[in-house]
């Protein structure tokens, strides 16, 4: 069952606190973001309507928000997402390569997710790190400069995180 | 060494941490503001000169004058750091480095315009900054320069970060509001302006980071003194984000009296291009701004220096010259392609349209989908005049800039690259292991020699 | 004391008018009416915050106002922008409207199917006679045209979301006439859609209006899905006690059968009063309705190609001829033919009807 913790329930609250009586919708993007990392990486149906009802919402004003933002998964992703990013300064550092690289070491394709869910791969627009090309969010953190090798001791790194 | 206003203590150390800022003089411009009236604070930004450093421009001391102030209703300040133009990433760097300088700035504004509460909108994949901005609030507030009744001024401020989810669009101003209302990021249909209906219907001022942080040392050097930096009507420093085929690419801060070439070449900024390879073309405003070939970054057309500053850069308009923009520096060395780079912003435009009308929904996936035909060695030559018709089309006919934005980029590199693509199109075969190179685009520009009237 | 409201003067491709304040320029133009009407594809009058979308109603404003004569940089759209005393508008007389707007037509059915042909909305569709006045013949586009994945919208609403311009007119319908709004529009850009994300049926009482303020054949009523073409059938108004709604609808019907229910709509082919899906979907037959007689259509359409309107019944010249006389009916032919009667139904007859079937008149086969 979908339901946040106690603790969590009052990050909620202090979230709602932050806007004027009444604009609690205000808190809908902070709140699916909150769901996603809490309800396993991504928002389903389920997750969007329970956060529907804490804010007071209709679901579809959630699945509205949900599906228009890039960050909030709407399928399954594997514990740790590659976002690689492909646009004009990136491609110009070699972007295309790295993500080549990335498509062979993992055997899959840009979008897909591997066997043993553990790695998903995607390419996303402009992440604001033009000046460290290539690079790709990881988590919350961007890994900057990247080489072959440095995709190398990422996939280990996160390899070796149980 | 050009003046710093804003990076100045970027290297001291621990100066992401109140007390190391306070020490180096921090909130001393938040004390100076709140023992003036809220009304000779608009007039020193507005004497300063101050553009709106987001891309457009705007004069910010304007921007706030036109705030509506209806009894009884309450008025906002919303800092915009959805920093998310392609070759920009000069907000976040100050996030990082200076919290304080933008929670200091916000303070400032906040008490010039009456915001009581006034929220950070930063892009959502800039989720660790969200923390350093927090302490930086939590910081403030600790020490009596956030809450009620700041420094006795009987001014109440707080200030909320709210993280977006990943959508460029929610750069502009009414898309922003509408995302930091909990909805889709579509812009809203103008009139009303923000400055009189924004967020919630009230009135509301949208300045970008940069913006926010040059308020602290107007504050402190008086917006006469700030106006004297500079040149013309691009007075004060510049945040730069360098990216591309450079040495050193970075954020710097100019005084906007430097040459473009001093810019990419000298040691002190992007320190040349590396392999020692030839400039083949800039883009020296973020990716929305026209891209220029060599020749006529350097020098205008009418064979003068160009200088990084928003007069210059603009010199000659859309025909020979480009835009300040967000200060997003983009360098392409002679290797590269200006279709694959084309593609890849028309394909970053057609994914971050938020579908809302017709002319940017359709036209940018088509320009999308066109480049990818001469890219990959499918292109004729009508589809080089198909493009040109298309950007036209969209150019000026949309809700918000993005339509603008997707299109310029285009237009840009169709007429001053149209060789290129024409030779993409005439050796489909070669240009599919080969790039077009530099060509002509570095040679000199001839100038038409002054006719005497 | 009513406030006497200030009257504006604003000029219209050379027409020059006075409208109250806080008249659109569309609303002006349509005071004017003919063709300095801008097209408009998304914006409604009873739809509070529509418009501004589709860009068809795009125009020039070559004077700001009298107090700022300077002209808008940019063409604005019409539906949303205020009149301003003084203001100089071009529609029709603008070069550089009519190519934005061709533009735009172009845009609006780049990844159109073009299936009018099976589309239920051909005869009424405002994209069809937008494409007729302002689009070329062929198009420019080359590539695949957009799909989606197919949603069903429950047993009243067929939803074709390849036809769909996205002009949120459905939505704000949703939002200003029911309670709990189920679709929506999700994803962005060129993948945006109307969709209710996991299936739901749209059922809410006044949701039917959908289909009338839709300016395109992506929400049709499935109640007449496939039944007929519009311009065969015959528009007449007739209303009925209702309790929850006027009651005031236009009839569709082919014969004496009543093929569609929909709301009225006025001259700019906008819905006078929502109607409930009860008045909709369920009244079919003529005896359910009061008629009033054929509706007017006024707008340039295929639909009053069928002269319903102010129809003459020809003269019985029969009695005149024959003194007075009434027609008689010479002969019944059910009385006399073997293999013609009314009361065998054919479709229920196993294989071909042959003599057998008839030989019995009284049994049914």
């Amino acid at each position: 069952m979908i339901k946040f913790s106690e603790d969590k329930m009052k990050e909620v609250q202090a979230m709602i606190a932050r806007y004027p009586e009444g604009k609690h919708k205000s808190a809908l993007i902070p709140l699916l973001h909150l769901a996603q990392d809490e309800f396993g990486g991504w928002l389903s149906a389920e997750t969007m309507d329970y956060v529907a009802t804490l804010l007071q919402l209709e679901s579809i004003e959630v699945y509205e928000v949900a599906t228009f933002y890039s960050m909030f998964n709407l399928k399954p992703v594997g514990k740790h997402v590659f976002e690689v990013c492909h646009t004009g300064p990136c491609m110009l550092n070699g972007s295309d390569k790295i993500i080549e690289y990335i498509k062979k070491k993992l055997s899959i394709s840009v979008g897909e997710t591997t066997a043993d869910d553990l790695f998903t791969l995607k390419t996303v627009e402009c992440l604001g790190a033009c000046g460290y090309a290539p690079m790709m969010q990881l988590g919350i953190h961007y890994r900057e400069h990247l080489t072959e090798a440095k995709v190398d001791a990422i996939i280990e790194e996160c390899r070796n995180k149980k | 060494m050009a003046k710093k206003l804003l990076l100045e203590k970027a290297h001291v150390e621990g100066i992401r941490y109140y007390d190391v800022y306070r020490r180096e003089g921090g909130y001393a411009a938040v004390e100076k503001a709140l023992k003036m009236d809220t009304g000779a604070v608009v007039e020193e930004v507005k004497k300063s000169g101050l553009r709106g450093r987001g891309g457009a421009g705007f004069p910010a001391g304007m921007k706030w004058s036109f705030l509506a102030k209806p009894e009884g209703v309450p008025r906002y300040l919303v800092c915009n750091a959805d920093e998310s133009e392609p070759g920009t990433f000069k907000d976040r760097y100050l996030m990082e480095v200076l919290p304080h300088l933008l929670i200091e700035g916000l303070i400032i504004s906040s008490y010039a315009l009456g915001s009581n509460i006034t929220y950070i909108y930063i892009r959502g994949e800039y989720a660790w900054i969200v923390a350093i901005l927090e302490q930086a609030i939590s910081e403030a507030k600790e020490n009596g320069f956030l809450g009620k009744n700041i420094l006795g001024s009987g001014f109440d401020c707080e200030i909320y970060v709210q993280r977006g989810a990943g959508a460029y669009i929610c750069g502009e101003e009414t898309a922003l509001i509408e995302s930091l209302e909990g909805k889709r990021g579509n812009p809203r249909i103008k009139p009303p302006f923000p400055a009189v209906k924004g967020l919630w219907d009230c009135p509301t001022v949208v300045n970008n980071v940069e913006t926010i942080a040059a308020v602290v040392p107007i504050m402190n050097m008086g917006g006469e003194a700030y106006s004297e930096i500079g040149v013309g009507r691009s007075t004060g420093t510049k945040l730069i984000s360098a990216c591309g085929n450079i040495n050193k690419p970075g954020v710097y801060e100019i005084d906007m009296t430097i040459s473009v070439e001093e810019f990419i070449y000298s040691e002190e900024y992007c320190g040349g291009i590396p392999n020692g390879k030839k400039l083949k073309a800039c883009i020296p405003g973020g990716s929305s701004v026209p891209i220029l070939p060599a020749n006529l970054l350097l020098k205008t057309a009418k064979g003068e220096t160009r200088y990084m500053n928003y007069e210059s850069l603009s010199d000659g308009g859309f025909a020979t010259g480009s835009m300040m923009g967000s200060g997003g520096f983009i360098v392409l060395d002679e290797d590269q392609c200006i279709v694959r780079n084309t593609l890849t912003l028309a394909r970053f435009y057609r994914h971050e349209s938020c579908g809302q009308c017709s002319p940017c929904r359709e036209g940018t996936g088509w320009m999308e989908k066109i480049l990818n035909k001469i890219e990959y060695g499918k292109g004729e030559m009508s589809d080089i005049d198909l493009l040109w018709d298309i950007q036209r089309k969209i150019e000026g006919n949309t809700i918000c800039p993005l339509g603008d934005a997707a299109a310029w980029p285009v237009a840009a590199a169709i007429r001053h690259f149209r060789d290129e693509f024409e030779w993409h199109i005439n050796n489909r075969e070669l240009s599919q292991t080969q790039n077009y190179g530099l060509a002509h685009y570095a040679d000199p520009i001839h100038v038409p020699e002054q006719v005497n009237a | 004391m009513a406030e006497e409201v200030k009257k504006l003067k604003v000029t219209i491709d050379n027409i020059t008018l006075e409208v109250p304040q806080g008249t659109t320029i569309l609303q002006a133009a349509r005071m004017v009416g003919g063709d300095v009407v801008p097209p408009a594809m998304c914006y409604y009058t009873k739809l509070e915050g529509s418009g501004g979308k589709c860009r068809t109603c795009l125009v020039e404003v070559s004077k700001g106002s009298e107090a700022d004569p300077r002209p808008m940089p940019k063409l604005v759209v019409s539906c949303r922008t205020g009149v301003m005393d003084g203001m100089e508008v071009k529609n029709i007389t603008s070069p550089k409207v009519k190519e934005a707007r061709n533009g735009v037509v172009e845009f609006l059915l780049l990844n159109h199917p073009l299936d009018c042909p099976v589309c239920d909305q051909a005869g009424e569709c405002h994209l069809q006679d937008l494409g007729y006045e302002h689009g070329k013949q062929g198009t420019r586009y080359e590539f695949k045209r957009r799909t989606f994945d197919k949603h069903d919208l429950g047993p009243y609403i067929q939803l074709h979301m390849t036809r769909c311009i996205l002009c949120y007119r459905c939505v704000i319908t949703a939002d200003q006439l029911t309670e709990k709004r189920v679709h929506g529009i999700l994803s962005r850009g060129d993948h945006a859609e109307i969709a209710t994300y996991i299936e739901k049926s749209l059922d809410n009482n006044f949701i039917g209006n959908v289909i009338d303020v839709c300016p395109v054949g992506a929400l049709t009523d499935k109640t007449f899905r496939f039944k007929n073409r519009v311009w065969f059938t015959k528009p007449v108004n007739a209303h009925r006690e209702c309790s929850c709604c006027s009651g005031k609808v236009t009839l569709w019907q082919r014969g004496e059968e009543v093929l569609r229910v929909t709301a009225r709509k006025d001259q700019w082919g906008e819905v006078e009063e929502w109607i409930c899906n009860e008045c909709r979907f369920e009244k079919k037959k003529t005896t359910d309705w009061v008629i009033e007689g054929p509706t007017h259509v006024s707008r340039h359409s295929v639909i009053s190609q069928g002269h319903y309107e102010n129809m003459v019944k020809p003269k019985e010249t029969f009695s005149a001829v024959h003194d007075g006389r009434k027609p008689k009916l010479l002969m019944d032919i059910h009385s006399v033919s073997e293999v013609n009667d009314p009361s065998i139904d054919l479709s229920e007859i196993q294989g071909p009807a042959t003599g057998a079937v008839f030989n019995h008149p009284k049994q049914k086969a």
